[in-house]
């Protein structure tokens, strides 16, 4: 048999090695700012992009799209090649691969912090930037695929499963969530609204964490595990099992985020069955991971790569048993909207991610610099002080969400809510501050991997084509003929796969999604009535401001929630709502039945200072919205977008729509001057009051069925 | 809550797919052999003679 030399591609693996790193440190430091404004609003620095608001979707997005994505390609570019014995398929898509992420990476953080957002979470990035990712995923997927055809080795290892099932599912939640309705070069509507966006967002957010920061993560496992521990994994058998356990089981669990909303009761209890289930293979690749260091727990004593796999995968095995925990109904009631969803992701963010990936650099850059790692106890050092991080970040955060949750349910004796909700915030800032010296320590340790990392490249030199050597594939290229026809399949899955899958989804979706979503946008509650165009450009505002990050818009129907906002959301309540704005985290009071509750004069004195307001608010100031003016040359625009999407604007209201627009204004000027208050018509801060009283309203206008039903 | 319809569709598609690659997988006999796959990846096809790599090589 012939045997065939070729060379590895190390420097596209450096590159996104560096990346990783460069990401990882501009993530946390954002995340670090973001900790410290929770409990000191002046850290908000009165600009508008310094403000939580702003800065929360740069750390989300910069560390699972660029920390953790980088970590994965970085994983990937090394492993497949050597799995697959090729040469990354092709070096120039290598390249563009690694330079559009970049590029998508800088312009995302750009556009977030001057307010271009979709208020979708985690997938906040506008129209351009989703076609750009979607190139540039495309482009990594022939990369892989490429590669995956050429290969050297017959057999398709376990990790290059996990890398297929991860192209291919992200590539369909990005699709299916971007439907979006552009009406200027950076901003758009989703094109789904209320309920029906709420659930395909959050179809898409649960399956980014278990497409982006899982299956790829279980794959790199697969590969750098067994090679820092030199021994195969425990079970190979179990490591196939619990694959596609996995992949099939994942995409059912997204409805488990909604739980209690308006999403009908059989979705939600699939969602929740599904969930409960994905405990099986979730453990089977904790313990197949575990595992695999039988015997040799002598090892993980002394070498810190080991340590840090260690305990990532620990950290895997506790947030996939929290998740399904969380999942049953009535302790979803209680973790809901509380700081325990961001003790549970951070668990697996700073544990499985972050751990996993430090412990593949401190593998990974020696040898592709053909030198030993600098220092092992400067590795070990962080890797402590990492642990120590990740606890006292995670525990003041169970600890300050299982508080606060029972803090909102308390009534007295005499049957009223025993707190404030503002008690509820103040209560828990000491949690809130040990978890910024929990991320602190975690950065600090980031750094000393930096120094580490640094001292090691110094020391090296990059083999950027590192020499191999290998048989060839038995003949399969040239041949069409006269092979078995399994032949013929093997070599082209693949491509099977990937028609199949542009046929479907192109097919199916784009037949299906305007006709359906627009006809089941007609009203169910007729006193629903579309947004006026000041209100609109409030919602925008609210939108751009993300205000969602820390207020939800949906009261669930629990006697506490009732008591403290008022009658619980129904679906029909947001069928204008292009994106809806439902929220997933309550650091402040939910505004879905905000509308009316205060004066003009309250809103308009409490976004220039909440504190004047609400003594010991955490909220930051809203200073420029007194300056800025109302964009009204986009009113037209904005109106015609509606419109298209289906709601019920009359016709030719576009034009219309500024007059409509500024007697509103003024009829809120006027009021805030009988109280004193001296402010433009056209400032922003108008256009916010607007849509804040006009929030959750509609239903108080609705025909009363019977006097019974008001007696709440 | 049409757009059930469409999450449903695109996931059922999604599953399809893996069905189908599952079903080739094991029919091409890709999971005949669970003994050597996980013993090849650990070592490194580096060409004999000018093996520049610090050796790890231990007994196992």
């Amino acid at each position: 048999m012939q045997v065939e030399k070729f060379y590895y591609d190390n420097r596209i693996v450096k590159q996104f090695a560096f990346a990783t790193i460069l990401w990882g440190v501009v993530g946390m430091l954002a995340g670090l700012l973001i900790a410290v404004q929770i409990y000191l609003p002046a850290a908000n620095f009165g600009l508008p992009f310094t403000t939580f608001g702003r800065v929360r979707p740069v750390h989300t997005n910069a560390v699972i799209f660029a920390f953790v994505g980088n970590g994965m390609f970085m994983g990937v570019y090394y492993s497949l090649q050597r799995l697959c014995k090729a040469r990354m398929f092709n070096d120039t898509l290598s390249k563009i691969h690694f330079w559009g992420w970049q590029l998508i990476i800088v312009l995302a953080a750009v556009t977030l912090l001057a307010g271009y957002t979709s208020g979708k979470e985690y997938a906040e990035l506008e129209w351009p930037i989703d076609i750009l990712i979607a190139l540039i995923w495309i482009v990594f997927g022939i990369n892989m695929f490429g590669t995956i055809i050429k290969r050297r080795e017959s057999h398709l290892y376990v990790a290059i499963w996990f890398f297929i099932a991860t192209w291919i599912t992200v590539t369909m939640l990005h699709v299916v969530n971007s439907f979006e309705l552009p009406f200027s070069w950076l901003k758009s509507y989703s094109f789904y609204a209320g309920v029906q966006d709420a659930l395909v967002q959050w179809w898409y957010g649960h399956n980014a964490v278990a497409f982006f920061l899982t299956t790829p993560y279980l794959g790199v496992m697969y590969y750098f595990l067994p090679k820092a521990a030199n021994r195969p994994v425990y079970s190979y058998r179990l490591s196939i099992i619990h694959f596609w356990a996995l992949i099939f089981l994942y995409i059912w669990a997204g409805p488990h985020h909604l739980l209690y909303t308006a999403l009908p009761d059989w979705a939600q209890s699939l969602g929740t069955v599904f969930s409960i289930m994905l405990i099986a293979p979730s453990w089977g690749g904790m313990l197949n991971g575990l595992f695999t260091l039988r015997g040799a727990w002598d090892k993980v004593r002394e070498d810190p790569i080991l340590k840090f796999m260690v305990v990532a995968i620990t950290c895997y095995g506790m947030s996939t048993f929290e998740g399904p925990m969380l999942s049953i109904k009535s302790v979803n009631a209680i973790t809901h909207f509380t700081d325990w969803t961001i003790a549970h992701v951070h668990v697996g963010a700073l544990g499985w991610n972050g751990f996993l990936t430090f412990g593949i650099l401190y593998w990974i850059i020696p040898r592709i610099f053909n030198t030993p790692l600098y220092s092992k106890k400067l590795a070990t050092n962080h890797f402590w002080i990492g642990t120590i991080g990740i606890i006292l970040y995670v525990i003041p955060m169970y600890w300050a969400g299982f508080t606060q949750a029972l803090m909102w349910k308390q009534f007295t004796e005499e049957g009223t809510l025993k707190f404030q909700f503002l008690e509820t915030v103040t209560h828990i800032i000491p949690m809130y501050i040990t978890r910024s010296i929990g991320g602190a320590l975690y950065l600090s340790g980031v750094f000393i991997m930096v120094y580490n990392l640094i001292k090691t490249v110094k020391a090296g030199s990059l083999v950027a084509d590192e020499a191999a050597e290998a048989p060839a594939l038995e003949a399969h290229v040239e041949t069409h003929s006269k092979q078995y026809w399994h032949r013929w399949i093997e070599a082209r899955p693949i491509q099977m796969l990937l028609f199949s899958l542009v046929a479907v989804a192109i097919g199916g979706i784009l037949e299906l999604v305007p006709t359906f979503l627009i006809k089941s946008n007609i009203p169910t509650i007729a006193a629903v009535k579309p947004y006026t165009p000041l209100e609109l450009q409030g919602r925008d505002i609210y939108v751009r401001e993300g205000c969602y990050l820390c207020h939800s818009q949906m009261v669930r129907p629990f006697r506490d929630e009732v008591a403290r906002y008022g009658e619980y959301s129904k679906a029909g309540e947001f069928v204008y709502d292009h994106p809806f704005q439902w929220g997933s985290k309550r650091t402040g009071p939910d505004l879905a039945r905000v509308g009316g509750k205060y004066p003009n004069s309250w809103h308009f004195n409490h976004m220039q200072d909440p504190q004047s307001m609400s003594p010991g608010s955490i909220m930051p100031s809203y200073i420029w919205l007194y300056k800025n003016k109302i964009d009204t040359a986009i009113t037209p625009a904005k109106i015609r977008a509606m419109i298209t999407l289906g709601v019920p604007y009359p016709k030719g209201y576009d034009l219309q729509a500024n007059a409509d627009l500024m007697n509103q204004a003024k009829e809120i000027q006027e009021n805030l001057k009988s109280e004193k208050l001296e402010t433009p018509a056209n400032a922003e801060i108008v256009a916010l009051i607007a849509y804040l009283q006009r929030v959750g309203t509609d239903i108080k206008n609705a025909p009363k069925p019977t006097v019974a039903a008001l007696s709440n | 809550m049409s757009v059930i319809i469409i999450l449903l569709l695109a996931s059922i598609s999604v599953a399809a797919l893996f069905l189908v690659a599952f079903l080739w997988s094991v029919k091409t006999g890709q999971y005949n052999d669970e003994m050597s796959p996980p013993m090849r990846m650990l070592l490194d096809s580096v060409p004999a003679k000018e093996n520049t790599e610090p050796s790890k090589v231990e007994s196992n």
